[in-house]
């Protein structure tokens, strides 16, 4: 299910002003992958330029091609909506829908999308999702509660289980923790760590121990001042980056001089 | 070498907008949204439209023709535009100063629980019918007010507007004022109710913390900062009192006449009043008549309700908070 | 909170000194509300007026209440002081002012309404009423729901579309005009309204008197759309775009996201604009008048002939009385008690869907 992602010569911009500049890389299937950078150095756009996110801003668009397994994203006549279906995102602060019973949520992008499921099938998959996102010990009991009452780290991996029950190849996750406290922060690296067997993970993060503990690589993205582009400055092995970067702005960053 | 790139990335090249395949449920809904937004269009160009199609006939016809045999068709809706502006005009400087009491009263003196409930009460006095209040102020409140003008009638008639002799049924311009005073009340309330409680808490608690008095922290911080709502809100209410019909046309006794006097019997009429109680029984051109000094009381509140506008969004403009 | 009632000039240096006692604003205006209603208990015993004046008193004794305690905080606690407390009870007297229309008017309706508010005034209409046959407004009910019921059909979903396509797809040229055009609209007076169905239909169908209840029902979408697209609007901008977001992520196209996320998000909020903006619509007189004019007898039929409604009906009673004025009189009062019923019931019921059905979104 795990898919490989080829980031070639992308450029990001919102009408006239260029926010990413650039960017190559490539990341590996079953592998965890974090962005750092000060805020502002066009990480989270950069991110949601993998599912096509970036295009529900009013006159965001993307040069450049994003592969996901061969295929380019931003080829002629891909449907924005399928590509979504197959990367799925996470946001910074938890979002369940507040209409939506917990299991429902689960169910939310089976049944958005008037797809019918047998009531088996449909139990089968939300004890799956949430199994799959450590929640389901503590919700078994109350699927049919709205999901609005639950604790901000467990509506966070309510998010992550509705993401995962449409079984994307790759789960983009912007920020997940920033708005948790240290407990679910914990819970939600262990699920990221249990969740990379199966899914390409990508994360943007401002908190480089979180970044250091769950990723195998990090991408370092800067800029040079406000009004200029977001660029990579430097992708790598974690270990790599956080121990003996190659180049000083990366160092500045990872040991605190700046940012 | 930065800025070369920078002026280079900023031509934009087609590679980027990538025409994604439209689904047909997108094709059918977004188009009727679009649909329903040319509606509203359509229907206030065909608003525009069949009122002047339906106006002209009266501004070529023959006077005579008309209902009383004006000069002119402009003779004719002169009174009428007079006692529309004076009408509204008065209810306005009644209910304005009221309002803003009220507003106050709500916004920084009642007790913080009860004050939704006390501006529901208010609202509620938007939801009464107006030909509710129609009877009201011709059953309750002309009989009730007409002492009121006797006294005002022989203490204060050396003043124009309250000379005597005073109408014996109480049915005068005034009472219709009062009635208009009370329809837009509400709406004058609301809206001030409103910019007096985005007064920024910095403000205010600047004008405390020197020691001000309540009264005195609402004169130096809250009433200057809600001036221009103050202003767009009382052109609302202005609109309002422009066009409301039925209380006019059942509480006051009309005349044809432009005269600024309150209490006597001979009062002007107001355009809206004027075709509800003639429109049942019009034939032939004054039809037509009515319709085209209905076309003139639609401009009328246009130009009301966009001076209005213009002070909201100059306020916005300067305010900060957007 | 500890209050003195020494009101020694004296003691200015204690915090709490040259202030009146707590509770004594609330003791005045009562003691100013008995003191004038004493005054025209007088007048009714001296045969100078016929009834007790009850808002007389309430208005009179509110403004003597200002007036003594301005006097009196003067006295004890100087100018600045003296002001505020003035200001206090002016505003506080603006705000009962404008009770005493709303009381009196209800209980009005009330009383004058109860007269007439039976069984026979919900069974039957005006037809062949004479002498002092009791009559009826049931052809006016059913007009009026008729035609309400007809402009909500057509203004909710024109005024429900508009308000997405604003929310979720306009930008440019055309979103701006819609914005600036239902801002006209709104000012739209009612007898414009009605004027403009009538011209309309009259050139459209080539009938220069032309009067049927569909015509009402187009001017009441007239008014009605505007207040529709309005708060609909302001209740679909309510919706957090993180949920829009979450939509698209799962891969949702934008119209089922539109549909089955932000609408039922909203949709508490939704149903209580529309019953506000039945509520405002429901008691329109004058459009109604000019295009679906009167009659005396149930029509139930929108197209053709005269339909009566409830506003007309409580205009007409009053306005053309037969010989028994009082009769028609209590029917018009009893028609008035009908219509405020019913929009106070349509705003309650709004009120508390909005308070109770909102989805909680976090903030």
């Amino acid at each position: 299910m795990s898919k490989r992602i080829e980031v070639n010569n992308l450029n990001v911009y919102y009408d006239k002003f260029r926010a990413v500049e650039d960017v190559n890389l490539t990341i590996e299937p079953r592998t965890v992958t974090a962005f750092i950078g000060p805020s502002g150095c066009g990480k989270s756009t950069f991110l949601r330029t993998l599912n096509r996110m970036h295009e529900v801003i009013p006159k965001a668009r993307v040069e450049g091609e994003v592969l996901i397994d061969g295929n380019n994203l931003y080829g002629p006549g891909v449907d924005p909506v399928l590509v979504r279906r197959q990367v799925g995102m996470v946001f910074q602060r938890p979002n369940p829908f507040p209409t939506m019973s917990i299991r429902d949520n689960v169910l939310a992008g089976v049944k958005l999308n008037n797809k019918r499921i047998s009531k088996t099938d449909a139990d089968d998959l939300v004890e799956k999702s949430l199994r799959g996102a450590n929640l389901w010990n503590e919700v078994k009991d109350r699927l049919n509660l709205p999901g609005s009452g639950l604790s901000g780290g467990q509506q966070q991996r309510l998010c992550i289980a509705r993401a995962i029950a449409v079984s994307p190849d790759v789960v983009l996750m912007d920020e997940p923790c920033s708005a948790l406290d240290p407990i679910s922060t914990l819970a939600i690296e262990d699920l990221i760590e249990e969740l990379k067997q199966e899914y390409t993970i990508v994360i943007v993060t401002h908190n480089m121990q979180q970044a250091s503990r769950v990723s195998d690589k990090t991408a370092f993205f800067n800029i040079a001042g406000t009004g200029k582009p977001g660029k990579l400055i430097e992708y790598n092995d974690t270990a790599t980056i956080f121990s003996k970067p190659t180049i000083q702005a990366t160092e500045d960053y990872v040991s605190g001089r700046f940012g | 070498m930065a800025t070369a790139r920078m002026t280079a990335s900023a031509a934009p090249t087609p590679t980027g907008e990538i025409k994604a395949k439209k689904r047909l449920g997108d094709i059918l809904f977004s188009g009727s949204t679009v649909t329903a937004g040319w509606i509203i269009v359509v229907v206030l160009a065909a608003v525009a439209i069949f009122l002047i199609a339906q106006s002209i006939p009266a501004l070529i016809a023959d006077p005579a023709d008309i209902k009383g045999a004006p000069a002119s068709f402009w003779a004719y809706v002169g009174p009428l535009v007079f006692g529309t502006l004076w009408a509204a005009v008065i209810a306005l400087a009644i209910a304005l100063p009221i309002a803003i009491g009220i507003a106050l009263f709500i916004s920084h003196y009642a007790p913080r629980r009860l004050a939704q409930g006390l501006g529901y009460l208010i609202d509620l006095l938007a939801a009464v019918p107006s030909v509710v209040f129609g009877l009201w102020g011709i059953k309750v409140l002309a009989p009730f007010v007409r002492p009121g003008y006797e006294w005002l009638a022989t203490n204060l008639g050396w003043i124009p507007l309250f000379s005597g002799p005073v109408s014996g049924t109480g049915r005068t311009i005034l009472t219709v004022a009062i009635v208009l005073a009370v329809m837009i009340l509400p709406i004058i309330t609301a809206l001030c109710r409103e910019v007096f409680l985005q007064t920024p808490r910095l403000h205010e608690e600047a004008a405390l913390a020197l020691g001000a008095t309540r009264w005195e922290m609402i004169r130096t911080a809250v009433l200057p900062f809600g001036r221009p709502g103050i202003i767009s809100a009382s052109m609302l209410g202005l609109g309002r009192a422009l066009g409301e019909t039925m209380a006019v046309a059942m509480v006051l006794s009309p005349a044809a006449v432009i005269s600024f006097v309150l209490l006597q019997s001979q009062n002007p009429t107001t355009i809206a009043a004027n075709i509800a109680l003639n429109f049942p029984e019009a034939a032939g051109v004054n039809v037509n008549v009515l319709i085209a000094t209905g076309l003139v009381l639609f401009v009328i509140t246009f130009a009301v309700n966009a001076l209005a506008r213009y002070a909201i969004n100059r306020r916005k403009a300067f305010s900060g908070a957007n | 909170m500890a209050s003195t009632t020494s009101v020694s000039l004296g003691q200015r240096a204690s915090l709490t000194a040259g202030q009146l006692p707590r509770f004594s604003p609330i003791w005045l205006l009562v003691i100013s509300w008995i003191v004038v209603g004493g005054l025209f208990t007088i007048l009714v015993l001296a045969g100078i007026t016929e009834d007790f004046n009850l808002v007389g008193t309430v208005f009179f004794g509110t403004l003597l209440y200002a007036a003594i305690i301005y006097v009196a905080s003067r006295i004890v606690e100087g100018a600045r002081k003296a002001t505020d407390r003035l200001m206090a009870a002016l505003v506080t007297t603006a705000f009962i002012v404008a009770l005493l229309p709303l009381v009196s008017l209800v209980s009005t309706a009330v009383i004058s309404g109860a007269a007439r508010f039976d069984v026979t005034f919900f069974n039957n209409s005006m037809r062949n009423v004479v002498g002092d046959a009791p009559g009826g407004a049931i052809h006016a009910i059913i007009g009026t729901l008729e035609i309400t019921g007809m402009a909500t059909l057509m203004s909710v979903p024109i005024g429900l579309l508009t308000a997405i396509y604003l929310v979720e797809y306009g930008r440019g040229r055309l979103a701006q005009a819609i914005t600036f055009l239902v801002d006209v609209m709104t000012g739209i007076p009612s007898i414009v309204a009605g004027l403009f169905a009538f011209a309309f239909f009259s050139l459209i169908l080539d009938q220069p008197g032309i009067r049927f209840g569909f015509g009402g029902a187009v001017a009441l979408s007239v008014l009605m759309i505007p207040v529709v697209v309005r708060s609909c609007e302001e209740m679909l901008k309510l919706v957090p775009n993180e949920l829009r977001e979450a939509s698209f992520a799962l891969g949702v196209p934008r119209w089922l996201t539109v549909v089955k996320v932000v609408l039922p998000t909203s949709v508490a909020g939704i149903i209580t604009g529309v019953m506000l903006s039945i509520s405002r619509v429901i008691g329109e007189t004058a459009p109604l008048l000019l295009i679906a004019g009167f009659t005396q007898s149930v029509n139930y039929n929108l197209f053709d002939e005269r339909m009566m409604t409830l506003p007309v009906f409580v205009y007409t009673q009053y306005a053309n009385p037969g010989s028994d004025v009082q009769a028609f009189l209590d029917r018009a009062w009893a028609g008035a008690l009908t219509l405020i019923v019913i929009v106070m019931l349509l705003n309650l019921i709004a009120r508390l869907i909005a308070r109770f059905f909102a989805p909680k979104i976090a903030r």
